[in-house]
C-alpha cells in the first residue's frame, strides 16, 4: 500500500525523519519496499495566472503568453497548447531551478524564442518531477492563490512511502490502520478520525436483504439525492488519492475510495435511479452475467457473492460495481454501500476472475466488522460537503449472529518466558497490548490475562498471536540469543549405502560436470525420447517448453549438450541427479531419483600428445562400471542388448542388478541427432539413484599364498555371440579356483572368416593352500573350450 | 730407479689424458697390466742386490698404487660426467601440459546445498527428502494454508488437478516427518521447489533448504543463535543479521533475516519463524508439550551472493563456460 507521509503525520507525528521510519515500520513487520518523493526538488516554481495567450508572430506552436505572478507580470514564450488566458499554471520564474529526468538540475534564465522575449517558463508536471505526465502544462484549480509557492500549495515536500503489507495484516490497510501503529511504536498519540452520525434530510431508503447472511452480515447503506454532478473533488482529497495511487474520477467515486484509503471500509455507490426493486446479497446463479466497471463482462459462478437488484447482478460484492448501475457524470441520485463481507466469502474470488481490485485485497483480510456505519457518515460528511444533496437515513441490515464474535485470548506469562527465552516485565506485557488496541485483564490465576482482540484484528486468535505482538513491539533484535541444546540420539549410518554426494563426487573425477535441467519440458521433446509412459502434464504451465513432467533426464540433458555445441563447446561431459516422474494407472505417481550422464566429442582434452578420436559407447560404459563399481557390489550389475526409443538400435543396452532392469545406456538416436541438430555422435546413460547406491559391506577374503595359473584362449565366434555369455560359461565349466577371465583383443578381418570374430580371453586360476598342477589346468581348459564349442560353436583360432 | 719416477710420471699423464673408460683401461693395462711397464720394473729386481731389493721393490708397489689411485679417480670422473650427459640427453620440457581426463565439477547450487547440509548435520540434523509432486494437503492445509488464505496468493502454485501440484516449497517434508517421527526433531529438507513466475530474479524452478526443530523449550532466542551463526558461517564473514518480523502461516512468530555483508544494504536471505500450533497439531504433536523453528532459504539466492552470480538464469542454462567456473 502506497501512503501520503504528509497524510500520516496529520494524524500521528513522532519526532522521527523519514529514514527513520521507515526503518521503524519496516523492522515492525510492516516493510517498505520503495520510498519516493512527491516531486523533485525544485524552487521558484509559484502559481501564476495567464492573464493573455496570443499567438507567436513566428512560430505556429507557440503562444506569447502575459503571466501574473501575483505581484508582477511576465512575457513568457509557451508551447502548451492548453495555456490559455485565465488558466492558473505553474510558474517558474526567471532564476527557478527545475528538475531534468536525469537527476541534474538547470536554472531559468531570460531567453528569447524565435525572436520573442521570454520571461520564465510554464511548467507541465514532468518538468517538476511529479508525473510522468506531459499533457501539457499544469492545470491548477481557479481559487489556487497566484503567486503561492507551488510546493507548500500542492504539498509536495511530501514523500510516497509504498509498504508492502503481508497478509494477516488487513488492519493496516488504511491510513487510520499505519497511523495506530505507527502511534504504538512511538508511544505518540494518534488523532483518529471522528465521525459523527450525519442526520437524515429526507425519508428516502432503498430496500436491503440479506439472503446469504453467513456471507454478509451486515450491509449499511444510504439514499442522497440530488447530488450537484458539476462539482469537483477538493484539491487536498485528489493529492491524497494520487499519492496513494489512486486515479481521481468524480467527487462521488473519489469518495468512496478516499473512505477505503483512509479507513479502510471499501464502498461503493450505486446510481439510484439505474436500481430496480431492492437490493438483495446473495449467491450468483450458475451463468448470471454482469458487466463489471472496468467494461469487461463475466460469468458468474454459484460461488460469487452478487449485490443484485429486481432485474438480476449489480455488483460482484467486494470485488467489483457494475457497469449499467455505476455513477456517472449525469447521477443525480446515489444509493450507497458500505457492508461487511465475510472474508472467506471473498477469498480467492476475485483472482479466479483474474480480477485483483482494492476492495477484494481488504474484504480478503478481514475489514473492521464494526466499521461500517462510521465509514458511511464519513462518506456522507464529505459528500454533502462536495457534491450536496439531500441524505436519507442509514439503514443497517444485520444479521447479529452471523458478524464474528469478539474474541478473547488467555495470555500466560509462563508461555511469554519459554517462547521469548526472557522474562518480559508483566507491566510490559501490558502496556504492549493495550497502546495495541487490545483490551488486557488480569483473570484469577497468577501471570495470566485475558486478552480481548478488536474487531480490526483478524491475525488474533491464539496465544502465539500474541506473545508475536510482543516480541514484534519489543523487537526482534532486542530479543536474546542462544544456541539451542540437544539430547540427540547419534544418527545411524550405514556404511553399505553409497551416498548421492559419494556418486557426484565420482563423475566430477571422471571429468563431468553437474548439469540441473528443468524438471519440466516440452510436451514433443518428452515424446522423442519415452514411448512407454504419457508424461504428466502440468494444468497451467508457464509456457510450452515447459509443460510436462520429465520420465527421464534425458531430453533436458541432450538440450544441455545443443545449448553448448551452439556455443563451440563440442567436447561435453555431463551428468544430472533428480527425479523422474511416471505416471502408473492409478492416480499414485512414481517419484523416482535417477542419475543420467550424456558425453559427445573428443575421448581427451584437446592437448599435445592426446588423441584425436571422438568417444565411443564404451567409454561410458566404462564411466558407468567406475560407478557401479562404488558400492563394492559391481558383480551384480550387468548390460543387456535391447532397445529404446531414443537410442540406436545396435547400440542400447539394458542395466540390470541381479536380473531387474535399473537404467539404459546407449547412443543417441541418429534420427534425433538430425533433428535436433547435434553435432557427432552422442552417448547416454541414465539408471536408478536407489539401485546404484546400495552397496555391500566389504568382507576381507583370505590372500592365497600360492602362484596364479593363467592360459590365454584365442576363440573364433559368430560375431552376433555377446562376450558375456562366453564369460558366462568360461566361468561354469573353467572348475573351483577360476579366479578371473579377462578379455584382451578382439579381432574381425584379415585371417577371420567374415561374420566370425576373433576373442582372446585370458583365465586365471588361483588355488587357497596349494600350487595348482597342469593336468588340472588343462582339464579345466578341456572344458571350457568344449561347453563353449556346443554352446556358442565356437573354435580356437589355428 | 730414475725409470720409475718417469713411468709414473708418463702414466700419470695418460691417465689425465684419457677421456673415456676404455681408454683409461688401456693405461691400466700399459702400465699395470701383467705385462704392463711399471710391473716389468718387478722383474728386473732379480738383478739388484739381496739389501737392494726391498727397497727397490717398495718403491715400485709405491708408484704402482699411486697410479692405480690415479686411475681410480679419473674413472669416477669420467663415470660420472658420461651419467651426467645421459641425463642431460634426458631433458623434457617439465611445462608441457599434463595428460588425461580434466577433472569435471559439481553445479554450483549443488556446492552450496552441500555447505548447507555439512553445517547442520554438524549440529545433528538430518536430512529428508520427499516427493516434488505433491498434494494440497501437505503443501498448503497442513500448513494452516486453507484454500481461501490470501497467502496463497504469496505462492504462484503449478497444478495438475484441484488435488496434486509441484510443491511450493520443501516444507512439505516437514509435515510428512512430523507424522511419521516423534519429537525430539533435527531435519534439513533440500530439493527443488516451484513457482509459476519467470523473470531475470524469478525461475519456475528454484532450490530451497528448509529446517526444522522440535524438542522441549526451543525458543526465539535458539531460532536468532541458529541462524545467526549459520549466516556467519556460511559467508565466512562477520556479516551483520537482523530479523525483521514477517508472516508466513505456518509459522508464528514469523521472521524474515536480512544480512549486511559491510556495504549497509540489507538483503533478504531467509524466512523462518517458530512453528505454528496448528501446525504441530495437524502432524500430531502436542504444542503446549513441544516447541520448535522451521526455516527456510532459496539455494540460487544464497549462491548468487556467495559467488557473485548476478543473473538467476544462468543456473539452469548449463553453459559449461558458467559452471567450469565452480570447479
Amino acid at each position: 500500500m502506497k501512503f501520503s507521509e504528509k497524510w500520516l503525520r496529520e494524524l500521528v507525528n513522532p519526532a522521527i525523519d523519514t529514514q527513520g521510519l521507515v526503518d521503524q515500520v519496516t523492522m515492525a513487520g510492516l516493510e517498505v519496499d520503495e520510498v519516493e518523493a512527491a516531486a523533485k526538488d525544485f524552487s521558484g516554481v509559484v502559481v501564476g495566472e495567464i492573464l493573455t495567450a496570443e499567438q507567436h508572430p513566428n512560430a505556429d506552436k507557440l503562444q506569447v503568453c502575459t503571466v501574473s505572478s501575483g505581484s508582477e507580470e511576465f512575457q513568457v514564450v509557451c508551447g502548451a497548447p492548453n495555456a490559455r488566458a485565465g488558466l492558473k499554471t505553474a510558474f517558474a520564474t526567471v532564476g527557478a531551478v527545475l528538475p531534468t529526468p536525469d537527476g541534474k538540475t538547470f536554472k531559468i534564465k531570460k531567453a528569447k524564442l524565435r525572436q520573442v522575449e521570454s520571461f520564465g517558463m510554464l511548467c507541465a508536471d514532468d518538468e517538476l518531477g511529479i508525473s510522468e505526465d506531459h499533457g501539457g502544462i499544469m492545470e491548477l484549480p481557479a481559487e489556487a492563490p497566484i503567486g503561492a509557492c507551488i510546493r507548500d500549495y500542492l504539498g509536495l515536500d511530501d514523500n510516497i512511502i509504498d509498504v508492502d503489507l503481508t497478509p494477516n495484516r488487513g488492519d493496516c490497510l488504511s491510513i487510520t490502520g499505519l497511523a495506530r501503529e505507527v502511534g504504538v511504536l512511538n508511544k505518540a498519540p494518534v488523532t483518529f478520525i471522528d465521525a459523527p452520525e450525519v442526520a437524515a434530510t429526507i425519508d428516502d431508503q432503498f430496500t436491503v436483504g440479506l439472503k446469504d447472511s453467513a456471507d454478509c452480515p451486515r450491509y449499511v447503506s444510504r439514499v442522497i439525492r440530488n447530488i450537484n454532478p458539476q462539482a469537483e473533488t477538493p484539491l487536498w482529497m485528489k493529492q491524497k488519492l494520487e499519492r496513494s495511487g489512486v486515479r481521481s474520477i468524480d467527487p462521488v467515486v473519489d469518495v468512496t475510495n478516499f473512505i477505503l484509503l483512509e479507513l479502510g471500509q471499501p464502498m461503493h455507490a450505486f446510481d439510484l435511479d439505474k436500481l430496480e426493486g431492492g437490493i438483495v446479497v446473495r449467491r450468483a446463479e450458475q451463468g448470471e452475467k454482469l458487466v463489471l466497471l472496468d467494461g469487461q463482462e463475466v460469468e458468474l459462478n454459484t460461488d460469487t457473492l452478487t449485490i443484485s437488484d429486481a432485474k438480476g447482478p449489480v455488483a460482484m460484492a467486494g470485488i467489483m460495481g457494475g457497469e449499467p448501475t455505476s455513477v456517472t457524470a449525469d447521477t443525480k441520485n446515489i444509493f450507497l454501500e458500505s457492508a461487511f463481507f465475510n472474508p472467506i466469502t471473498i477469498a480467492g474470488r476475485a483472482r479466479s476472475y483474474g480480477l485483483h481490485t482494492d476492495s477484494s485485497h481488504r474484504f480478503e483480510r478481514g475489514v473492521d466488522w464494526q466499521l461500517q456505519t462510521k465509514a458511511m457518515n464519513r462518506a456522507t460528511a464529505l459528500l454533502l460537503e462536495i457534491v450536496g444533496g439531500e441524505t436519507g437515513p442509514v439503514i443497517e441490515t444485520v444479521d447479529q449472529d452471523e458478524l464474528p464474535s469478539a474474541r478473547q485470548v488467555t495470555l500466560r506469562q509462563s508461555k511469554v518466558n519459554s517462547m521469548l527465552a526472557f522474562e518480559m516485565p508483566a507491566a510490559e506485557i501490558e502496556e504492549i497490548l493495550t497502546r495495541l488496541g487490545l483490551g488486557v485483564e488480569k483473570t484469577s490465576t497468577e501471570g495470566e490475562w485475558s486478552v480481548s482482540v478488536p474487531s480490526y484484528r483478524f491475525d488474533i486468535a491464539i496465544e502465539v498471536d500474541l506473545i508475536e505482538e510482543l516480541a514484534r513491539v519489543y523487537g526482534y533484535n532486542n530479543l536474546p540469543v542462544r544456541t539451542p541444546m540437544a539430547s540427540m540420539p547419534i544418527k545411524a549410518n550405514d556404511e553399505t549405502i553409497v551416498t548421492i554426494h559419494n556418486v557426484r563426487r565420482a563423475l566430477t573425477a571422471l571429468g563431468y560436470q553437474e548439469a540441473i535441467t528443468y524438471s519440466f519440458i516440452e510436451a514433443g521433446l518428452q515424446k522423442k525420447f519415452d514411448d512407454q509412459y504419457e508424461a504428466i502434464a502440468l494444468a497451467n504451465p508457464i509456457s510450452a517448453e515447459m509443460a510436462v513432467m520429465r520420465t527421464s533426464i534425458w531430453p533436458g540433458l541432450v538440450k544441455a549438450v545443443q545449448y553448448n555445441q551452439n556455443r563451440q563447446q563440442n567436447r561435453v561431459r555431463m551428468f544430472e541427479s533428480g527425479q523422474r516422474f511416471l505416471p502408473t494407472d492409478g492416480d499414485e505417481i512414481i517419484q523416482e531419483n535417477v542419475i543420467a550422464g550424456v558425453i559427445t566429442g573428443p575421448r581427451d582434452p584437446e592437448g599435445w600428445n592426446a588423441g584425436k578420436d571422438a568417444v565411443d559407447f564404451f567409454d561410458i560404459k566404462g564411466d558407468l562400471e567406475s560407478l557401479l563399481a562404488l558400492g563394492g557390489a559391481a558383480d551384480e550389475f550387468s548390460f543387456v542388448a535391447d532397445r529404446h526409443i531414443a537410442l540406436h538400435p545396435g547400440q542400447t543396452a539394458r542395466i540390470e542388478r541381479n536380473g531387474n532392469a535399473i537404467g539404459f545406456i546407449g547412443a543417441l538416436h541418429p534420427n534425433l541427432i538430425k533433428e535436433l541438430g547435434l553435432n557427432g555422435t552422442v552417448y547416454l546413460f541414465e539408471l536408478n539413484q536407489a539401485a546404484l547406491c546400495q552397496g555391500k559391506l566389504p568382507r576381507y577374503d583370505e590372500i592365497s599364498k600360492f602362484p596364479e595359473s593363467r592360459r590365454d584362449l584365442a576363440l573364433i565366434v559368430d560375431e552376433s555371440v555377446a562376450f558375456e555369455s562366453i564369460r558366462q560359461i568360461t566361468e561354469k565349466h573353467a572348475g573351483e579356483f577360476i579366479k578371473e577371465v579377462t578379455l584382451f583383443d578382439v579381432y574381425q578381418g584379415q585371417g577371420i572368416e567374415s561374420g566370425r570374430k576373433s576373442l582372446a580371453v585370458g583365465l586365471t586360476w588361483q588355488h587357497p593352500s596349494r600350487t595348482l598342477n597342469d593336468e588340472e589346468i588343462n582339464s579345466a581348459i578341456d572344458a571350457v573350450v568344449s561347453a563353449l564349442a556346443s554352446k556358442l560353436s565356437a573354435t580356437l583360432r589355428e | 730407479m730414475e725409470n720409475i719416477q718417469s713411468l709414473l710420471a708418463a702414466g700419470t699423464e695418460a691417465v689425465a689424458k684419457a677421456t673415456t673408460t676404455q681408454a683409461l683401461d688401456d693405461v691400466r693395462v700399459q702400465y699395470l697390466g701383467k705385462k704392463g711397464e711399471l710391473t716389468a720394473l718387478l722383474k728386473g729386481l732379480g738383478k739388484l742386490s739381496a739389501e737392494e731389493r726391498p727397497q727397490a721393490g717398495a718403491k715400485i708397489n709405491e708408484a704402482k698404487q699411486a697410479l692405480q689411485d690415479k686411475i681410480n679417480e679419473r674413472k669416477a670422473s669420467l663415470e660420472s660426467a658420461a651419467l651426467e650427459a645421459k641425463l642431460a640427453d634426458e631433458t623434457i620440457d617439465v611445462t608441457l601440459p599434463g595428460r588425461g581426463q580434466e577433472l569435471g565439477g559439481l553445479h554450483p547450487v549443488t556446492k552450496t546445498m552441500e555447505r548447507i547440509e555439512a553445517f547442520f548435520a554438524g549440529i545433528g540434523y538430518s536430512v529428508e527428502e520427499g516427493p516434488e509432486i505433491e498434494d494440497d494437503y501437505h503443501n498448503f492445509e497442513a500448513l494452516n494454508i486453507p484454500s481461501h488464505h490470501p497467502a496463497r496468493a504469496m505462492h504462484d502454485t503449478f497444478y495438475f488437478n484441484a488435488n496434486t501440484l509441484l510443491r511450493t516449497h520443501t516444507s512439505g517434508v516437514q509435515v510428512r516427518t512430523m507424522e511419521t517421527q516423534q519429537p525430539p526433531l533435527r531435519i534439513i529438507c533440500p530439493g527443488r521447489v516451484y513457482r509459476c513466475d519467470y523473470d531475470q530474479t524469478h525461475s519456475p524452478m528454484f532450490h530451497q533448504v528448509e529446517g526444522l526443530i522440535v524438542d522441549k523449550n526451543i525458543s526465539f532466542a535458539d531460532l536468532k543463535g541458529t541462524l545467526e551463526q549459520f549466516l556467519r558461517e556460511f559467508f565466512e564473514e562477520d556479516v551483520r543479521v537482523r530479523f525483521r518480523p514477517s508472516y508466513f502461516p505456518f509459522t508464528e512468530p514469523s521472521i524474515e533475516v536480512d544480512i549486511d555483508r559491510g556495504d549497509g544494504k540489507w538483503l533478504e536471505v531467509l524466512g523462518c519463524g517458530m512453528v505454528h500450533p496448528k501446525v504441530f497439531e495437524a502432524s500430531g504433536i502436542d504444542p503446549e508439550e513441544y516447541t520448535g523453528f522451521a526455516f527456510g532459504m532459496g539455494v540460487e539466492r544464497l549462491a548468487m551472493l556467495r559467488y557473485g552470480v548476478n543473473d538467476l538464469r544462468l543456473f539452469f542454462e548449463n553453459d559449461l563456460r558458467f559452471l567450469g567456473q565452480f570447479n
